[in-house]
């Protein structure tokens, strides 16, 4: 589904991220964990083409990220609160979403009704707008719209950071519901190596900019990261 | 001591602050800025005293001055509430730290009080003071005088702190203005008949001044208060949240794509306090054109002119909101450039709705059939040329401007210094220099109605060959996206 190619980014002579070759197939659930600096999220804007690789580039079916929009109308991500719009509610915003993925008001309204417990309340109808929603509440409505449209990648970066405990352990919930049948790749980054493993069946991490760990999901998994990472 | 250390903070933030750290350009620009309105101010204060005389329009130009004070005070008073920021904003890190309340209050109200906005003033009234003493006015008489304009300008600096979250009064004085300066005009009523006798009394009187005095001293005690009290997260320094309703507008799903883009600028416009001065300064835009058709300047009277003014009466909407596409949607670009949109249609949705606001100031600029058939017609002219040619250009524009809007905040529309670089301005030429040019030619070498036909005619072109155009500032967009995302991620 997702393949790397020579891909480099240097920022002021600091190589941030060098990856040679990494290859993601479809349905595949992967998780990227690193610590701050790694290139994580260098790495989640080069797939979604919001900056220009130094060198090589990345395609997600076949198709180049940064020559073609073509990947626009089966991948969707959300990477921060910049992918809010604040002075739109969040119902507004989810319809707005659906709208440019091609799902009418009663798609949505059927996502949304599923994921109710995952809202906690907290979301819909509350006469707010989506700029003066809390972070973790902005998040949910961030994760929530990224799985609108039914797309075949889902690219979330950090999506248990500011998240409560219980809200935590509803995402896990859906995040390998998605991954279940085996048509959506999902991307999931994150600091936490737990969650991460939890919910992922390939786990990548990354250090200085470079893959420094490339394994599928174990029961050692969770050891052998924290052995890596406790320097 | 503590002021000390505040007052270096102070001068870090202005030091590292975005806008100084831009180009030499944008500096030259913001000095020569500063340094115009400085020697207008310097020549009023000088020479006003002499101009007033010559005209034969007082015998007494003090008495004149104090007759419209009122308008330049409320005027100041505006202009205050309308572009100078109140300081609140940065006191938030310093609430935990150890350092008291009343200094912190002090120093935010010290600094509102050496802004530019004050120290302006200065370079009126002090050289008229002194050309006053020179006429032989009251020496004493005179600085009593002084004292009160000091106290004047003052109050109006707390008044705007006072008021300055309040919405709408911006509206409501612009209103009051207008109201008693066209009762006045039409000789209806005269505002400055009453009040021009009371600020004349703070010279002839030699001790009404302590009332002004009077009053500054209580807003200062009143504003200190208030923002003693206001010190805490959850009251002064909370930003108002509204109640937000769910709106569809439903009627807009009939035009696709198109309808989902212009159902979110609506909601952009009308619920972003910046978006909302956009829309209120091409309002005033349209009455911009009563400076020229109505003959009130005779310098304005030529017909190049009157296809400057033709340019700006429908354009307001297109200069000020046009301008900064795709700024207003700076906070989420990464979103627009990673969902499910191509570039053209986003491009396409942003050129219509500044050609319906176009199309919108135009009908309502239908008021000018007033000042005969002829005014409207130019102005149709001009919506024509605004519609065919200025619409590409500010979208063109837009791609370079590339500074990021802070929707919440409505003291950036004017003086955006980023907003200023060359290519902006290239580009900016031909908005209206060229139907100047185009109407010149037609108008000296053939007729009146030749000029007009080549405005027209050029704006049809551009109409015409839509598609090409659009390619092109699809084209360029593409290319400077990731500059532009870039260049959003710096928040001021």
């Amino acid at each position: 589904m997702i393949q790397v190619h020579n891909l480099k980014k240097v920022y002021n002579g600091t190589t941030v991220l060098n990856i040679p070759n990494l290859d993601i197939p479809k349905g595949e659930s992967f998780g990227l964990v690193g610590n701050n600096g790694a290139g994580k999220t260098t790495f989640f804007s080069l797939l979604l083409d919001l900056i220009q690789p130094t060198q090589g580039y990345i395609t997600t079916n076949s198709i180049k990220v940064n020559e073609s929009e073509g990947w626009k109308p089966f991948t969707s991500a959300f990477i921060d609160e910049t992918f809010l719009i604040g002075y739109l509610t969040p119902e507004e915003y989810f319809y707005f979403i659906g709208e440019l993925r091609g799902w009418n008001k009663a798609d949505v309204d059927a996502l949304l009704a599923k994921h109710e417990d995952f809202f906690n309340g907290e979301i819909l109808n509350r006469k707010k707008y989506l700029r003066d929603l809390s972070k973790g509440n902005q998040k949910k409505v961030g994760i929530i719209a990224a799985l609108i449209g039914k797309p075949e990648v889902v690219i979330l970066d950090e999506p248990f950071a500011n998240l409560d405990p219980t809200t935590q352990f509803r995402l896990k919930k859906i995040i390998k519901e998605l991954a279940e049948d085996n048509k959506t790749t999902v991307l999931v980054s994150s600091h936490d190596l737990a969650h991460t493993i939890e919910v992922s069946n390939r786990i990548v991490a990354l250090h200085k900019g470079e893959v420094v760990k490339d394994i599928i999901t174990s029961q050692e998994t969770l050891k052998e990261l924290e052995e890596f990472f406790a320097v | 001591m503590m002021f000390r250390k505040l007052l270096s903070l102070e001068w870090k933030a202005f030091l590292r602050s975005k806008s100084f750290a831009g180009n030499v350009a944008i500096k030259v620009f913001m000095a020569i800025g500063a340094i115009y309105f400085t020697l207008v101010f310097l020549a009023l204060g000088f020479f006003s005293f002499n101009m007033i005389k010559d005209s034969g329009l007082a015998s007494d130009p003090l008495e004149l001055i104090s007759k419209y004070l009122i308008y330049y005070i409320v005027f100041d008073l505006v202009i205050r509430l309308f572009f100078q920021k109140i300081p609140v904003i940065n006191i938030r890190p310093l609430l935990p730290l150890p350092v008291k309340r009343s200094t912190i209050v002090n120093f935010a109200l010290g600094k509102t009080m050496v802004s530019f906005f004050n120290i302006m003033h200065a370079f009126f009234f002090v050289p008229f003071s002194i050309k006053l003493l020179v006429e032989g006015y009251d020496p004493l008489h005179v600085v009593f005088w002084h004292i009160s304009m000091l106290a004047i300008i003052y109050s109006n600096n707390f008044l705007n702190l006072l008021l300055n979250n309040k919405d709408g009064l911006f509206a409501i004085f612009i209103g009051l203005i207008l109201a008693f300066g066209g009762l006045q005009y039409f000789g209806i009523f005269d505002l400055t008949d009453y009040t021009g006798p009371v600020f004349h009394a703070l010279y002839t009187t030699g001790y009404a001044f302590v009332i002004p005095v009077f009053i500054v001293v209580g807003l200062w005690i009143a504003t200190y208060k208030y923002f003693y009290k206001n010190l805490y997260l959850d009251a002064g320094l909370t930003s108002k949240h509204e109640e937000a309703k769910t709106e569809e507008y439903t009627w807009l799903n009939q035009f696709g794509t198109l309808g989902t883009f212009l159902k979110n600028d609506i909601k952009l416009i009308r619920r972003n306090k910046r978006s909302k001065t956009t829309v209120f300064i091409s309002i005033v835009f349209l009455f911009y054109g009563m400076l020229f058709f109505t003959g009130a300047l005779e310098m304005y009277d030529t017909p190049i002119w009157k296809m400057f003014a033709a340019i700006f009466v429908s354009g307001g909407f297109l200069f000020t909101f046009g301008q900064f596409v795709p700024s207003w949607d700076s906070a989420y670009y990464p979103l627009m450039m990673s969902q499910n949109i191509q570039y053209k249609e986003y491009i396409a949705s942003k050129w219509w709705l500044i050609v319906i606001g176009t199309l919108v100031s135009a009908i309502i600029s239908s008021f000018y059939l007033y000042f005969g058939w002829e005014v409207y017609i130019l102005i149709l002219i001009g919506a024509v040329y605004n519609i065919g040619v200025n619409s590409y250009l500010v979208l063109l524009g837009g791609a370079f401007i590339k500074t990021p809007i802070d929707l919440a905040s409505s003291k950036q529309a004017f003086g955006d210094k980023k907003a200023f670089n060359l290519k902006v301005f290239l580009i900016s030429m031909p908005k209206l220099v060229l139907p100047l040019i185009l109407y010149g030619i037609g108008y000296y070498f053939y007729s009146p109605e030749a000029g007009y036909a080549l405005v027209v005619l050029a704006g049809i072109l551009g109409f015409a060959f839509r598609n090409k155009v659009f390619a092109l500032i699809e084209r360029i967009y593409k290319s400077e996206k990731y500059d532009t995302l870039e260049a959003y991620k710096q928040k001021n």
